[in-house]
Parts: C-alpha cells; structure tokens; sequence
C-alpha cells in the first residue's frame, strides 16, 4: 500500500467509528450498563430512590433461594415450559399439514399465524371476556349441554392452565410459520424420490422433514424456554398475578416498582439473566450452528 | 392421501380455525351489543339486535381517550422506526465495509447482547432512563426502541452483504467519500430490508405494553397498549365497551395482515432466524 499523508490516514481510520457511534452508545447505554449496574444492584439493599445504600453481600440471592414465595415463581413457569411442549407439536403438526396441498392452504395459514400478530392487551381481554363467568367459554359448553358454574380463573391450577393455554393460543403462529418455512425450502424431488421407494407419509416426516427443519427446532426450544422464564404480558394484564399465578418477571417488576425493592428485584433479574444464557449455552453445545454469524 | 386421513387432516384445520376465530368473534358481536342486552344474560355468542350500533365505539373513542393513544403510538412508531432503519444501515455498512481495529470486539458486542433479553434488565435500565430525564416522555420508548434492536442490524447486514463491492469502488473512483456512498448507493438498494425492518418492527411497537407501561405512566402518555390497558377500572363491569376497545386496536392489526401478508411472513421469519 503506498504511504497516505497523516491526515488522509486518520480520516481513514475515523470513518468507520462515525457510522458505529450512535448504535454503540445506544448498545452500551441501554444493553451493557444495566448489565453492569443490575449485578451491583443485586447486593446492595438500595430501595432505588435514596442516595444511601449499604452491601449486603450475597443476602438478596440467599433470600431468593430460600423464601419459598419468592422461590415460588418459577413453579409457574413449569406450566408455561408445558404448554410451549404442546405448542411445539401442534406446530409441528399444522407445519406439515399445511406444507403439502390443502384446500384453503393460504386462508388456514393465516388464521393459524394471526394471532401472533395482536395486541397482547387486547389478546388479554379477548380471553378475559372467554374465560368470565358466563363468557365465550360457557358459552360454547352450553351449546353442548354442558352447564358449566366453574371459575375458569378462579383456583391456582386451572388459572394457572387456562392462561397457559392462552399463551398457546398467542404463540403458535410464529413456532408454526418458522416450522413451515424450513420444511417448504426442502427440495420437493425428495419426497417424490421417497414415494417411488414405497416411503409413507410418516416415515417421510421421519426422514426427511424432521432433519430438515432440525435447525429451526432447536432454535425454537431455546425461545420457548427463555420465553416460559419471561411470561409477564398475558398474566399481568388477565390477573394481576393473583391466585398463584405471578410469574417471574411480575414478581420482578412488582419488587422494583411496587416495593422499592431494587436490590433485591436486581438480583432477580440476574438470576433469571444467568439461567437463559446456562440454557443457550447448552443449546450452542448440543446442536452446534454449522453457519457462522456475522463475521 | 387416504379419503379418512384427507377429512381428519380438514377437520384438525377446521378445529383450529374456530378455535382461533371464536373468541375474536364473540368479542366482536358483544362490542355491537347495548347495556341493555348484556344485563339479559344471552350469553357471549348470541347476535346483537342491531348489527350497526357502534355507540361502544363512540364510548371508547371518547372516554376512553383512544385518540390520543393513537397518536402518541403514531408518534413514537415514527421515531423509533426512522432511528432504528438509520442506525441500524449505519452499522451495517460499517460492520461489512470497513476493516479497522476491534472490529471483532464490536461485532461480538451486539453478538452477545441478542442474548441478553430486554425484560430481565428493565430494573437497572430504569435507573438510567430516569437519569437521563426522559422517564414519563415519549423519547423513553423511542429510544429504547432504537437502542436495543440488534435483529434489524442483522437484516440490513445481510443485505449489505449482498451488494456488490464494485459498486462501491465506481463511486469512490468518482470522487465519492464514505458518507456519499452510504447515502447514494447503499441505502437505496436496501429498500427490501428496509421494507422488512418497517414491517416487523412496527407490529412490535404497535403492540408492545412492558416499556409504555414501566416508562410513561402518565395517562396523557398512554399508547394503544396502556389505554386499552386503563379501560379495566372505569369499564370494569362494561364487557361491550371494553370489547369494542379490544377490537379497535385489533382492526388496524388485521388490515395490515391482509395487505402485506407476505411481507409480513417473511419479515418475521427472517427476524425470528437471523
């Protein structure tokens, strides 16, 4: 390279930082230093208002591990990690129906991934309105004969489903379009080539639609687990976290800015933020990704 | 295909259809509903005398103050999705173009923030908001929308990616700088990425509640999200205005979707895979 006079050298140098300054300040300001801050937080006692606050130590993660009601939240979230196993299948199953020619193929697309598309607070209403007594629910069991007196909302467990079956509902579409996606970008001379060797549809799915979509499932695991640890919107806005089903993130929200609890809430985050990068991190290692990102 | 697996495989996708349908539906015959109709218990699913009363929608509109909520999104969908195309392109460009020092450590900060999800660390992000004196404006949403959007840089990376460097190099022969070629000849060809960043990112706001929530508790300040979110207390009991709220936030939703559906489909493939 020939010699560029010093000024022309730092332009050169410099160019590149000017595109990369307003998306690096906005990464660290608003991704890095709450990082950094929350694990300071996370052992103090500060109340997030007052100039004072004292170390703690490890207290706030003693506390979260041993006070049962604040151990409590991540139970719910075993119904949430169950329904996205339902959620998976259900995908898995429409992804194939769909991927082969049905009638109306474009409109059950659609009604299937719709939901995915709304409001999480009108989703919320829609399914406080279905699940109120007397509601779309009872509604349709009546039209069966089944007079139903049942407070779908009312006992930990059946609340605790229902809103599950909610989250279902909200987010199948999306598991669903990715699945189709993956299978319709296999070649369709493979299953022609099956067919001629006497292959049915299930060991087609078996062989080769299952490895095909491998990739996208395994993505799909991991945000299905980090996203059963995050449920916040559909319980929040539909109870309230009342009747055992306060979730994680609500607990979390509740103990900063209801409570003044930022030490303790700090630590929250951070045991929450360390359990999903153990859960990528075991998802990198299982099924290592063959593409490289980025670089 | 044998002829009984063809009607389970159309049965299973007729279940599904009413199983998604239904409960829009009803939400959608109660908010045509009067009082009147909802104290003689008919029950959800039975029609509304008058298919054309939209005195509910004229309630919510109203007292509701979904006007306003209409317009601090409209204002905050602009800003956070201009910020996101411009910032997001920027980086982009200089992530593929340049080679300079700590170019790897810089890829692999916006690598490892993909991981961190934005719900765990609101309560630190708060402090700084706060600090910023921009708690309870509508620049708090805008600018944690811009700043922590690390799938559009992904997209637009991809793109850039695929715009041939000669290009690049036709332009600087002709005296064009950096800033020259970003403008005139990156940017334009990156029309479909950009279409997908509008896409995806604009259902995103339009429907986020966790950060309007946590960060403009001002009613003033409400979005559709928090508004609709309000219509619990003072309609508390109204089943036919709350539904008719529900459905005024869905309907513009539902237009998009059957407009871009494509577009849309791929938008959020391509977000969901980077």
């Amino acid at each position: 390279m020939e010699r560029l006079p010093n000024a022309v050298k730092a332009r050169k140098l410099l160019t590149p930082w000017l595109f990369l300054i307003a998306p690096l300040v906005l990464l660290i300001v608003f991704t890095y230093a709450p990082v950094a801050n929350m694990l300071v937080y996370s052992f103090t006692d500060w109340d997030g208002v007052s100039p004072e606050l004292s170390f703690t130590g490890a207290g706030n993660y003693v506390d979260i591990f041993t006070r049962s009601e604040l151990f409590q939240v991540f139970l719910v979230s075993g119904y949430y990690l169950a329904a996205s196993v339902v959620q998976i299948a259900l995908a898995l199953y429409f992804a194939t129906v769909l991927s082969f020619d049905v009638r109306f193929r474009n409109f059950f697309k659609g009604v299937i991934f719709f939901p995915y598309l709304i409001n999480g607070v009108a989703i919320g209403f829609v399914f406080l309105y279905f699940f109120q007594d007397g509601g779309t629910l009872d509604s349709v069991l009546g039209l069966f004969g089944y007079e139903s007196d049942r407070a779908w909302l009312g006992t930990s467990t059946s609340a605790n489903v229902s809103l599950a079956g909610v989250s279902v509902w909200r987010h199948l579409g999306l598991n669903f379009v990715l699945f189709l996606g993956a299978v319709q970008s296999i070649p369709g001379e493979l299953y022609e080539a099956a067919e001629l060797d006497g292959a049915g549809r299930w060991q087609q799915f078996r062989y080769i639609i299952a490895p095909g979509i491998r990739p996208v499932l395994s993505l799909t695991v991991i945000l299905s687990v980090s996203g059963s640890l995050s449920v916040f919107e559909i319980p929040y806005i539909m109870t309230g976290g009342a009747t055992g089903t306060e979730t994680f993130v609500i607990q979390t929200v509740k103990l900063a800015f209801q409570f003044n609890k930022t030490g303790l809430a700090s630590a929250a985050a951070v045991v929450l933020l360390l359990i999903i990068l153990a859960v990528t991190w075991v998802q990198r290692r299982l099924v290592p990704d063959d593409k490289v990102d980025l670089v | 295909m044998t002829p009984l697996a063809r009607v389970l495989t159309h049965l299973s996708l007729a279940v599904a259809s009413v199983v998604v349908l239904l409960p829009l539906g009803a939400v959608f015959l109660t908010s045509l509903k009067t009082p009147r109709e909802m104290a003689d218990d008919s029950g959800a699913l039975s029609l509304p005398d008058d298919l054309l009363n939209f005195s509910n929608y004229v309630t919510a509109f109203q007292d509701g103050r979904m006007v306003a909520a209409f317009g601090n999104t409209a204002f905050i969908l602009l800003f956070a999705i201009a910020g996101t195309v411009v910032i997001g392109s920027m980086a982009a460009y200089a992530i593929d173009r340049f080679t300079f020092r700590f170019r790897g450590l810089v890829v692999a900060l916006f690598l490892v923030a993909t991981l961190v999800p934005g719900v765990t660390t609101q309560v630190a992000t708060f402090q700084i908001v706060n600090s910023m004196g921009v708690f309870d404006t509508r620049w708090a949403p805008v600018l944690l929308y811009m700043g922590t959007d690390i799938v559009s840089i992904y997209i637009f990376l991809q793109f850039v990616r695929s715009i041939p460097v000669s290009l690049d190099e036709a332009a600087r022969l002709d005296g064009a700088g950096a800033f020259t070629i970003y403008r005139k000849i990156i940017f334009p060809l990156l029309k479909p990425a950009i279409a997908t960043v509008v896409i995806v990112k604009g259902i995103t706001v339009y429907n986020d509640f966790y950060i309007p929530f946590l960060y403009m508790p001002s009613e003033d300040l409400g979005v559709i999200s928090t508004s609709l979110f309000r219509f619990k207390g003072p309609f508390g009991a109204h089943w036919e205005v709350i539904s008719a709220g529900a459905v005024l936030v869905i309907l513009p939703t539902l237009i998009a979707f059957l407009f871009l559906q494509r577009y849309i489909y791929n938008g959020f493939m391509r977000g969901a895979t980077k």
